[in-house]
């Protein structure tokens, strides 16, 4: 392998039914830091059918250029005709650093291609920067540069590991969403694109998708959400989310919970914070009878302000939380949302 | 019906982490546990087995001591257990990883492989979706209900915001989330049998078409250039007063930061 050979960042500008997500804008937000300390471009690469028209949004959030692969069999997501379409980019353009949100799509797809490709991949990166390997002189170990230091929690959020990928190319990684930041949008930009499509040819590793089964959902993305109001195991019942809802009307605020309230059945998945489910970062966290198991902070813990309310003094979430309120949930999560009311008709 | 079960033995993150002078973890200092997610591909493996009729084998790579959750496995229900050990493969990637789980696998006759969908240790859910790529099978993962159909098998398999029903011809290879179903306790008479049962050692040699370069640690792309325990976020201010009191200075606090 002829490492001078490969060229640029690359981003998978990941779309569901022709939408693209937000993880696709974060990846070449992340992508310009990389490829300006490169001297190389951003090429976003889309995948799908009929996503031709997707193309000017990534180039509004900075893709210098996008790679097209339209095809009908890339309609609903399947890892083999999408890890089919990665590795055929990779092969065809010879990108440096080829970067896939860590999503349930991206966390099957970019193992897949990774395996195809022989290089390495590593996964739910949560901050990366280009720097020497060995970081620090090693003698008689040549001291590469300009490489892909990849860095990620391991162990439930206990220990931190850097990563590089040295000898091979594409340097891969999936990486965490809500994490890296999106450029400001600049609208009105045109995509430069390019459209590449290997061929699709069903066989043994073609799955065959019998239905989709959609989650019906009004509720804000708690991933989007500039407050979150969070109950945990201490709010103690479905029906006492009710006092966290009113805290939330007011503020403006989404509810989310930690793993015990789903486990409880109190409430769905897709508001479970957490290693096992989402990554937050929202203005303003309030962790509500949540006692903060290390899963649980390693999906919240870059919230700008964590404000903790918990009757345990020496519940783990107070060693994270900005401002820690020792007290009984029941009487000042209501008593709160009474006085901002007041506050909020103030002004 | 043929099942093989990749199961890995992994530090109970509970008991705390250390690590060699080379940056890769020193597994033989901690307390392990069957990892969890691997424990529902098995439970899984061992419900179709009930269901239809099936021999599950489980496989695990490790150090010799990872004997213990083949023989687990053993006392839960599975018919047969394989440790692929040796010096050669220690320090692996996920690529070498595949690589020697695939070679391993190569031996076997298989309808169906089940792994979890990560292990607790690593957290990379990459391990299996390689394996199926190095054996040239498709894969479904995180499976969250399995049903076979003649020669294929039918699987719910979750996204962020749908599920697919996904329908595969077997051979093929499924990951399994810990949320998937309850495993199983070992059952005495299982516990004894277990305890006697001879556990198939493999090592390098056993390997099928596995080439020395991808395997073990100088087989594996990624390289650690540094690991630390994490520096958490410092602990804030702590207050333990009345009701009024603490809810005046929520509100004080969210004046002072601008959210109000």
């Amino acid at each position: 392998m002829n490492l001078e050979e490969y060229k640029g960042v690359y981003v998978f500008a990941q779309q569901v039914d022709n939408v693209l997500n937000s993880i696709a804008f974060e990846l070449i937000g992340k992508g310009k830091d990389l490829a300006e300390a490169l001297g190389a471009e951003v090429t976003a690469v889309l995948v799908g059918s009929d996503v031709k028209n997707l193309a000017d949004e990534l180039a509004e959030y900075g893709a210098d250029k996008v790679i097209v692969v339209d095809d009908p069999e890339l309609k609903e997501y399947r890892t083999e005709p999408y890890a089919h379409a990665l590795a055929s980019v990779i092969k065809e353009f010879k990108p440096e650093i080829f970067l896939v949100g860590a999503t349930a799509i991206g966390r099957d797809l970019g193992p897949r291609v990774s395996a195809r490709i022989h290089t390495g991949l590593t996964a739910d990166c949560t901050q990366l920067e280009i720097g020497d390997f060995p970081i620090n002189p090693i003698p008689g170990k040549e001291q590469k540069h300009n490489q892909l230091l990849m860095t990620r929690p391991a162990f439930g959020g206990n220990t931190i590991a850097t990563i590089a990928c040295p000898d091979f190319r594409p340097q891969m990684a999936t990486v965490r969403p809500g994490v890296m930041q999106k450029r400001a949008k600049v609208a009105g930009v045109k995509a430069n694109v390019i459209e590449f499509n290997p061929g699709f040819t069903p066989d043994n590793k073609y799955v065959e998708i019998l239905k989709v089964v959609k989650a019906v959902s009004d509720t804000v993305d708690i991933m989007d959400a500039k407050i979150l109001v969070s109950g945990g195991r201490g709010v103690g019942s479905a029906e006492n989310f009710k006092i966290l809802d009113d805290l939330a009307a007011v503020l403006g605020a989404t509810v989310s919970c930690s793993r015990a309230v789903v486990d409880a059945g109190w409430k769905p998945k897709d508001l479970q914070v957490g290693q096992t489910g989402k990554t937050v970062r929202p203005n303003v966290y309030f962790a509500i009878g949540i006692s903060g198991a290390i899963q649980h902070l390693a999906g919240m813990e870059e919230s700008d302000i964590i404000i903790a309310i918990n009757k345990d003094e020496s519940a783990p979430i107070f060693d994270v939380a900005d401002y820690g309120i020792v007290g009984d949930l029941n009487k000042i999560v209501p008593a709160l949302t009474e006085k901002l009311k007041a506050e909020l008709a103030a002004k | 019906m043929k099942i093989v079960v990749c199961i890995k033995q992994v530090p109970d993150t509970k008991g705390g982490v250390k690590f060699n002078p080379d940056g890769t973890l020193d597994r033989a200092a901690m307390m392990t546990i069957m990892n969890p997610d691997d424990k529902a591909g098995l439970e899984a493996a061992l419900r179709l087995k009930d269901q239809y009729g099936a021999e599950v084998t489980v496989i695990t790579m490790g150090l010799p001591k990872a004997e213990d959750v083949l023989r687990e496995a053993m006392a839960m229900g599975a018919d047969k257990g394989i440790l692929v050990t040796d010096r050669v493969l220690g320090g692996a990637d996920t690529w070498a990883t595949s690589q020697t789980l695939a070679g391993a696998i190569r031996n076997l006759e298989y309808d169906l492989i089940i792994t979890g969908r990560q292990a607790i240790d690593g957290d990379t859910a990459q391990v299996g979706p390689q394996i199926s790529e190095h054996l040239g099978i498709p894969v479904i993962s995180y499976a969250q209900k399995i049903e076979i159909d003649g020669d294929s098998v039918i699987v719910e398999r979750q996204y962020d915001d749908r599920y697919h029903v996904l329908k595969a011809k077997m051979p093929c290879l499924i990951t399994a989330l810990a949320e998937l179903n309850a495993p199983r306790y070992m059952t005495p008479g299982g516990i004894f049998d277990a305890f006697d049962a001879e556990i198939t050692v493999w090592g390098r040699a056993n390997l099928v078409d596995v080439e020395d370069s991808n395997l073990g640690l100088k087989g594996s792309p990624t390289q650690i250039a540094k690991a630390s325990d994490k520096v958490r976020k410092g602990q804030g201010e702590k207050i333990n007063k009345d009701v009024t009191e603490s809810v005046d200075y929520i509100v004080d606090k969210l004046k002072v930061r601008h959210v109000i």
